[in-house]
């Protein structure tokens, strides 16, 4: 382990080490609550600075794995943590997100310790999957959060928590469990579970029959339908995404800030890192499935989130269709569809934990989150109508903010490899701006026709700070999108360049090989 | 192999030696005060025993003229059966004082019963077989029985010693089988004749029974039906012993009589197997989602666990046994931190077993909440956690034998499974609060319950040496 990579090490463990400390801490009155508090806010704030450090460290040029350390572990396993261009993003969207959770999580009064404890050890293990060179030490961070996560659903939710936390917990192990057979089948395959020498390692792909059904792509289709198990419902995708909605909706605000913005991405990364590298051929084979299954989620969940009574219902919905995108881009599979995944999945975490962020604090103050409830917030609330009103354009994808980026990479990406999915998710588009600007009229604009409304107060000076990050986040990476597609495109242009090798080039598409990322956004 | 080799069977005679001068001491001796020295004179004998048995080599050496084996696999199932069983017996001491059943037999008994254990993995021939599994089984249903008074214990100790007596009927007439059509008893012999992988129908008839019997005893299903009912009506710490170390004698004997003697013909045993093992993480699945009794409950449990265990031991190679010695061990020790749990589970002074009675542990007592949660979460598989990795053993092992649709079914039971360990951390972590238990909990249930919190919770750091002891002792079967 060199010195740099010890930093690394830190960012992953610092928050679980201060979360046990303050599990096992005595007390809970005001001052340990407000110890907790503070301490966590400070933690979290250090292990946002440490990432720093290290991101200044990465170099953007190469697509190898930087910060790694290596250590034997159980059985031929190893513990290998590292950072390439795509992680060490998400890592940062981690670091950053968590300490504004704290911050937005000030008022909690019920068992503030282990609230905020669950939260710290939640971080290192999302951390973890990031950052994880071993297949079976990414499959313990990414099995081990559902853990807290289901405490904190199931504890500080609202009122059918038990029901939505079981439903996510039982759901996403369902996949995990079936990913975890394929990871040891291919374990064993390949004689190794490090991750860097699985992306070079070529699965077997001849046909194959199963009761009496030949499997083209053979042993590669078959895990990459488990692994896909997995993440499709981490992402979620529809059919599968029936969990999220739930879980949103009665998570605490905090709670649905770290889903919408990290968790939600678990899924994502793991096509990414897995799906595509590893079984290229299936993902080839497949990815008219994927388009399909991404299709109906842009279409279906916008139409579902026309209709939603609930605030967080309805982004919540409107989350899955903004995966919809991902998932385009990804099996895409060329450089503006990757690219613009990543990018889109990124700005979703600003965006949609904003749009979280923004509900809970009418939630705080009238404690329900129906739509006829309000109405002419703008009267009483104009800096919360401002900053609402910019997460729902970003949410909309309007050019100048991230969300726009994402979406017209993705779909530009997608337009070379399948134009008719393309075309269809270009109408989910117009169906986002439908639901968010209209939810955005009934709850901010007109006047106020509720009593209770009458005396609500505008946002705190803690609710503003905690937005400003975001703010400042979407709009950059609205106008120089290259910021982030310049950290993580060479890993990309490695990515597919080992997956072409494995499928060949169709003439259809072109590579914009040599060039580096495309600058599509920064030129609007 | 013709010798006598007293050495090699060194733990057992320890064992043997003690139970019998501790049944004298008990004899000569009145009151309950001399009923506690007997059993801490027990748990001495126990630890003395394991401690031996740790010390052994592993070398595979026989003794008894062939009859009885002592290698690696009994070293390792020897050393967590005795601890595990010293550690229940130093559990169940204020129980038994309170119900008013702490009789000198008591230790006696157990001790006669890993004795009977002992032997079971230790066994080289069906008929030293059947002795030890019979010295085992008879203590046992006493144990059942334990509290005369109550109708339950006894009805269980009846239900149990019936069936009981029925799969030995079963295993016997299934070896008599065997014996036939081998012309030996002794699993070195009988390996022998099967070793151009034919056997006859007759053989297979006797592979069946004797499987048959042995499935009683681990209850797998369909074997499993008396299981719920003794759990329920035996005086739990007697649960407690049923639920740990029988469980692993019965399935390590299990992996000695089809590794050792029918190794040769895995291809005519691994769909009995199969089935067990598939039916069993079902059953224990889907039975135990209605239970109110957390005892009920933990039986099931136990019947999905050994379903787990029966995966790797379908595989039929020496990393499934590997995988089956270590989920065993892990099994022991999640079960022994639960147990201690539910033995301290009283209000004024009765003991109370309904799942409900947990209802919002975590305000009166976080600490054993934090601990039985990380049991809960351990024995549904999820990472980290100890339970995670013996899943993964036996998921490995069953991968590399091509099982995948009994893995497929293993999936399905791993998911039903977790929803009620799920629902015990909801009862106890998202509850309204119910009356609180009789405190303070006693100093060694509560060591035990975070003992094997910690010891589940560290395991992933590097496996405590299990992993590679249990290799070790696997390397017999391998071939």
């Amino acid at each position: 382990m060199t010195d740099e990579s010890f930093l690394l090490n830190l960012v992953l463990w610092l928050p679980a080490v201060w979360g046990l400390v303050l599990l096992f801490m005595r007390g809970d009155d005001e001052p340990e609550r407000k110890l907790a508090r503070r301490m966590s806010l400070g933690m979290t704030a250090f292990v946002f600075v440490l990432s720093v450090i290290v991101f200044m460290g990465f170099d953007s040029d190469t697509a190898d794995f930087q910060y790694v350390t290596e250590v034997p572990w159980l059985g031929p396993m190893e513990y290998k943590i590292g950072v390439d261009g795509i992680s060490i993003l998400f890592v940062m969207l981690t670091t950053m997100i968590m300490p504004l959770v704290i911050l937005a999580s000030w008022k909690v009064e019920k068992r503030v310790r282990e609230y905020f404890a669950a939260f710290l050890i939640l971080e290192t293990l999302m951390i973890g999957v990031f950052v994880s060179l071993d297949l079976f030490l990414f499959y313990l961070f990414f099995e081990a959060g559902l853990i807290p996560m289901f405490l904190i659903i199931g504890i500080w939710g609202g009122q059918r928590r038990i029901y939505a936390s079981f439903k996510f917990f039982l759901y996403t192990l369902l996949g995990s469990v079936l990913m975890l057979i394929a990871m040891l089948w291919l374990v064993i395959e390949a004689g190794t579970s490090d991750i860097v020498d699985l992306l070079n390692y070529t699965v077997a792909s001849e046909p194959i029959t199963v009761l009496g059904f030949d499997i083209a792509g053979g042993a590669q289709t078959l895990c990459w339908l488990a692994f896909f198990s997995s993440f499709a419902v981490k992402m979620p995708m529809w059919p599968v995404h029936t969990w999220l909605p739930d879980a949103h909706v009665e998570a605490p605000t905090a709670g649905s800030v770290v889903l919408a913005a990290i968790l939600l991405k678990l899924g994502g990364y793991g096509f990414i890192r897995f799906n595509l590298p590893m079984f290229p051929i299936a993902s080839h084979h497949l990815a008219d499935f994927v388009f399909f299954l991404s299709v109906v989620a842009i279409i279906y969940t916008s139409l579902v989130a026309l209709m939603q009574e609930d605030i967080k219902k309805l982004i919540a919905y409107s989350s899955v269709a903004h995966m919809g995108f991902v998932t385009m881009g990804i099996f895409a599979a060329n450089q503006q569809g990757v690219d613009g995944a990543i990018f889109q999945m990124i700005s979703h975490g600003f965006i949609s934990g904003a749009l979280f962020l923004c509900v809970g604090v009418i939630y705080d103050r009238m404690h329900t989150r129906e739509i006829k409830f309000y109405g002419g917030l703008v009267t009483r609330m104009p800096v919360f109508a401002a900053i609402f009103l910019l997460f729902t354009m970003g949410n909309v994808g309007l050019p100048g903010t991230s969300g726009f980026v994402g979406e017209f990479l993705t779909m530009m990406g997608a337009f070379k490899a399948n134009t008719y999915a393309a075309f269809f998710a270009a109408t989910g588009v117009i169906l986002s701006a439908g639901y968010a600007l209209w939810l955005y009229r009934r709850v901010v604009f007109g006047t106020i026709e509720n009593p209770a409304l009458e005396n609500i107060e505008d946002m705190s000076k803690r609710e503003i700070g905690i937005m400003i990050p975001l703010i400042a986040a979407t709009l950059f990476f609205g106008i120089y999108a290259n910021a982030a597609i310049d950290v993580f495109s060479p890993s990309v242009e490695n990515l597919l360049d080992g997956y072409y090798a494995a499928v060949g080039t169709p003439e259809s598409i072109v590579i914009a090989a040599g060039e580096g990322a495309p600058a599509p956004a920064s030129s609007h | 192999m013709e010798t006598l080799n007293l050495l090699a069977a060194g733990p057992e005679l320890i064992l043997a030696a003690g139970a019998i001068i501790l049944l004298m001491f008990g004899v000569f001796t009145k009151g309950e005060g001399a009923a506690v020295t007997t059993l801490w004179l027990a748990v001495g004998v126990l630890v003395i025993a394991g401690v031996f048995a740790y010390a052994q080599p592993g070398d595979t050496e026989y003794a008894f003229g062939g009859v009885f084996v002592s290698d690696g696999v009994s070293r390792f199932a020897n050393v967590f059966m005795f601890f595990g069983s010293a550690v229940v017996l130093i559990l169940s001491r204020d129980y038994m004082i309170r119900a008013k059943s702490m009789l000198f037999e008591f230790p006696v008994l157990v001790l006669f019963a890993v004795l009977g254990m002992a032997m079971m993995v230790s066994s080289a021939d069906l008929i030293s077989l059947y002795v030890g599994l019979e010295l085992q089984s008879l203590s046992l249903y006493v144990l059942a029985a334990f509290r005369r008074d109550s109708t339950r214990s006894t009805e269980a100790g009846l239900k149990y010693f019936v069936l009981g007596a029925l799969s030995s009927g079963l295993l016997l007439y299934g070896s008599s089988f065997v014996y036939g059509y081998a012309g030996s008893t002794e699993f070195v012999a009988i390996a022998e004749r099967l070793k151009d992988g034919d056997a006859g129908v007759g053989f297979l008839i006797g592979l069946a029974l004797v499987i048959a019997g042995l499935a009683f005893k681990i209850s797998a299903a369909p074997f499993h039906m008396w299981t719920p009912d003794v759990y329920e009506g035996a005086p739990t710490p007697i649960t407690a012993f049923f639920a740990t170390v029988p469980k692993v004698a019965a399935a390590v004997l299990l992996v000695r009589v089809l590794y050792g003697a029918f190794g040769e013909v895995a291809d005519h045993w691994w769909q009995i197997i199969w089935f067990l093992s598939a039916a069993s993480m079902l059953v224990g699945g889907v039975a135990a989602i209605g239970q109110t009794d957390i005892k009920r409950l933990m039986a099931y449990s136990s019947i999905g666990h050994m379903g787990f265990a029966m995966l790797g031991l379908a595989a039929g190679t020496a990393k499934g046994a590997e995988s089956v010695l270590i989920y065993l061990a892990i099994y022991l020790v999640m079960n022994i931190g639960v147990f201690a749990f539910i033995l301290s589970m009283r209000r004024d002074g009765v003991q109370v077993t309904k799942i409900d009675d947990l209802a919002g542990l975590w305000k009166a007592d976080g600490l054993s909440t934090f601990c039985l949660g990380v049991l809960m979460f351990s024995l549904a598989g999820i990472p980290p956690l100890a339970g995670f990795w013996a899943k993964f053993y036996v998921f490995q092992a069953a991968v590399d034998a091509g099982l995948i649709w009994l893995l497929i079914v293993a999936v399905a039971g791993t998911v039903i499974a977790c929803f009620y360990y799920l629902r015990i951390v909801k009862i106890m972590v998202f509850d309204d609060p119910a009356d609180a238990f009789d405190g303070p909990m006693l100093i060694e249930n509560r060591l035990a319950l975070f003992g094997s919190a910690v010891l589940v919770f560290v395991f992933v750091v590097g496996g405590l040496g299990v992993p590679e002891m249990a290799a070790e002792a696997a390397s017999v079967f391998a071939k």
